[in-house]
């Protein structure tokens, strides 16, 4: 393997990380209110409102029923209003965001339920408000979980960012199309995905640890 | 003026179209300084009641007043500074699990604006006061049931209530654990006079540290009074079944084929006198003990025992009119279930 495809999957191993990274924190400034969003007004939420419940579901429905490499084509004149071009990794970002921010809601109101609600009424009979009981109560007790579902998103991002590189999205994914599928120049493809593979563990693996240690339940 | 006044309490809930009364019209005045038991079996609506006094429930009828002011007319905003001046804990602690024991003493301070500072200081007072400073860093997990109690005791304290709401707060602990939590409850309304509201199914709960006590039995209140005197002569079927009911699940009352019993009850002056045994040399009467047992009432002990009557109305009489003048207090055609 010669200095210039080293240069080229190292930047591609940059590019991934940068497009999942930037996704997933992305994803979480817009799915996170969501998700909390969606847990208060639920039915047994802390304000149950709904009609708001039942919009933002339907929305969240139908972004999680297109699949992604759908909803990639469809976004690039939104992708090209918003950063001028539709294609790099920068670009892949604005599609990533878009689907991931609905996935992020759920897990966010599914790690919520999780909560005892015996504790939510505790906070409640001591007075704390609806925002309080989020910040201080669900955002505390639902932390372990909070984190393994980040985890699981910053994987499921990961394989998304790959599958972008079929439209020149960039990243090993990008690389792996155009030297495996094009090129059929199999060394760099099984290269790039056993890197793609490496990223996702230690990604999963970072994660785990993280979550399982910011567990004060058992010990 | 009463600390808690319920008047006319009535709550329905909507369930698959059809309404269910949990509670229905309950009359009754808690004094400052109370320790005020509320007992009824599973399902009688007790917890709703509870819930209604710092309105975590809100009634479909009638008005709760905290020291004169109807909880109705408040704001949300005034609820919840309502709320912070009453305490409250329940039977699964609903302790934060991912917060140590000072940080769960803190929420309640946090949650009401005080300082981090200030919240520590007054977290690790109360927490003093519950027996528990040297556990402040540990996490619920780390503790046993009874320290986890004294902790959601600490933590409903930290805000200097006036009152404390106990919902089945032993009923997840076992006998001498339960003791202890309750005699940490009696020492907190003695020594802080905050008046303390009970809400249990044990009958024993309610004998140990309870001055007075409300019966609830299908959402309505079937007696209230002294623990005294509705041990010693309960006129509701639900009081009856509930002093007596519950320890005698071996052998159910009404299982043993005897239409002639009575209940007994007697003082620890009355115990000297072995007054059973000389009343069947006297009378020549054999009864059947169907049941007896000692309970400690306000701290004094108090026997009960229920008998099966021989037949014949005289030999009834008989029986009734020699207990009565030994100062027992007889009830008779005693049904329990």
């Amino acid at each position: 393997m010669n200095e210039q495809v080293i240069i080229m999957l190292l930047e591609g191993i940059r590019d991934t990380l940068y497009m999942t990274f930037g996704s997933v924190i992305l994803g979480y400034a817009l799915g996170l209110p969501m998700g909390i969003l969606l847990y208060m007004s639920g039915e047994d939420g802390l304000k149950p409102k709904p009609v708001i419940y039942r919009i933002l579901d339907l929305i969240i429905n139908i972004v999680r029923s297109i699949p992604f490499l759908i909803l990639l084509i469809l976004l690039i004149p939104f992708t090209r209003l918003l950063v001028g071009q539709s294609y790099g990794s920068t670009a892949t970002i604005v599609p990533l965001v878009i689907c991931a921010a609905p996935y992020i809601a759920r897990v966010v109101d599914n790690s919520f339920h999780e909560v005892d609600e015996g504790v939510i009424e505790a906070a409640r009979a001591m007075g704390a408000d609806n925002w309080q009981i989020v910040w201080k109560v669900l955002l505390v007790e639902a932390r372990t979980s909070l984190l393994t579902g980040f985890t699981i998103t910053t994987g499921v991002l990961l394989g998304y960012s790959a599958m972008s590189g079929t439209v020149g999205g960039g990243g090993l994914g990008d690389i792996a199309v155009r030297y495996g599928y094009y090129r059929w120049d199999t060394d760099i493809m099984v290269v790039t995905v056993i890197l793609l593979i490496v990223i996702f563990q230690i990604i999963q693996n970072v994660g785990t640890k993280i979550s399982q240690q910011s567990d004060k339940r058992k010990r | 003026m009463s600390i808690i006044e319920i008047r006319n309490l009535t709550k329905k809930f909507e369930l698959d179209g059809h309404t269910i009364t949990a509670l229905d019209g309950i009359d009754l005045s808690i004094e400052k300084g109370d320790v005020f038991g509320i007992i009824g079996m599973s399902g009688a609506g007790k917890s709703t009641l509870v819930r209604s006094i710092n309105y975590l429930e809100t009634p479909t009828e009638g008005d709760v007043l905290i020291d004169g002011e109807n909880l109705a007319n408040l704001n949300e905003k005034q609820l919840r500074r309502m709320r912070s001046r009453i305490g409250m804990i329940f039977q699964n602690f609903n302790l934060l699990e991912q917060k140590n024991v000072l940080e769960n003493v803190c929420f309640p301070l946090e949650v009401n604006g005080v300082k981090k500072k200030d919240a520590r200081k007054r977290a690790k007072e109360v927490l003093q006061l519950v027996k528990l400073s040297e556990k402040e860093k540990a996490y619920p997990s780390q503790l046993s049931g009874g320290q986890q109690q004294r902790v959601a005791i600490a933590r409903a304290l930290a805000t200097n209530p006036q009152i404390l709401l106990c919902d089945e707060a032993t009923s997840a602990l076992d006998p001498q654990t339960t003791f202890s939590i309750l005699s940490l409850l009696r020492e907190i309304n003695e020594t802080l006079g905050i008046t303390i509201v009970i809400i249990t199914h044990q009958m024993s709960v309610v004998t140990e540290v309870c001055k007075k006590v409300a019966i609830i039995d299908g959402g309505r209140l079937a007696e209230t009074g002294t623990v005294e005197k509705i041990f010693r002569n309960p006129e509701s079927d639900a009081a009856k079944e509930l002093i007596s009911g519950k320890e005698i699940r071996f052998t159910p009352l009404s299982n043993l084929d005897t239409g002639r019993k009575i209940r007994i009850v007697f003082k620890e002056n009355s115990a000297y006198e072995p007054v059973m045994a000389n009343m069947i040399l006297k009378l020549q009467a054999p009864v059947n003990i169907l049941k007896a047992d000692t309970r400690n009432v306000g701290g004094k002990a108090v026997g009960e025992m229920i008998l099966g009557l021989p037949e014949g109305e005289s030999i009834k009489a008989d029986i009734i009119s020699y207990l009565t003048e030994r100062g027992i207090s007889v009830t008779e055609d005693f049904e329990n279930e």
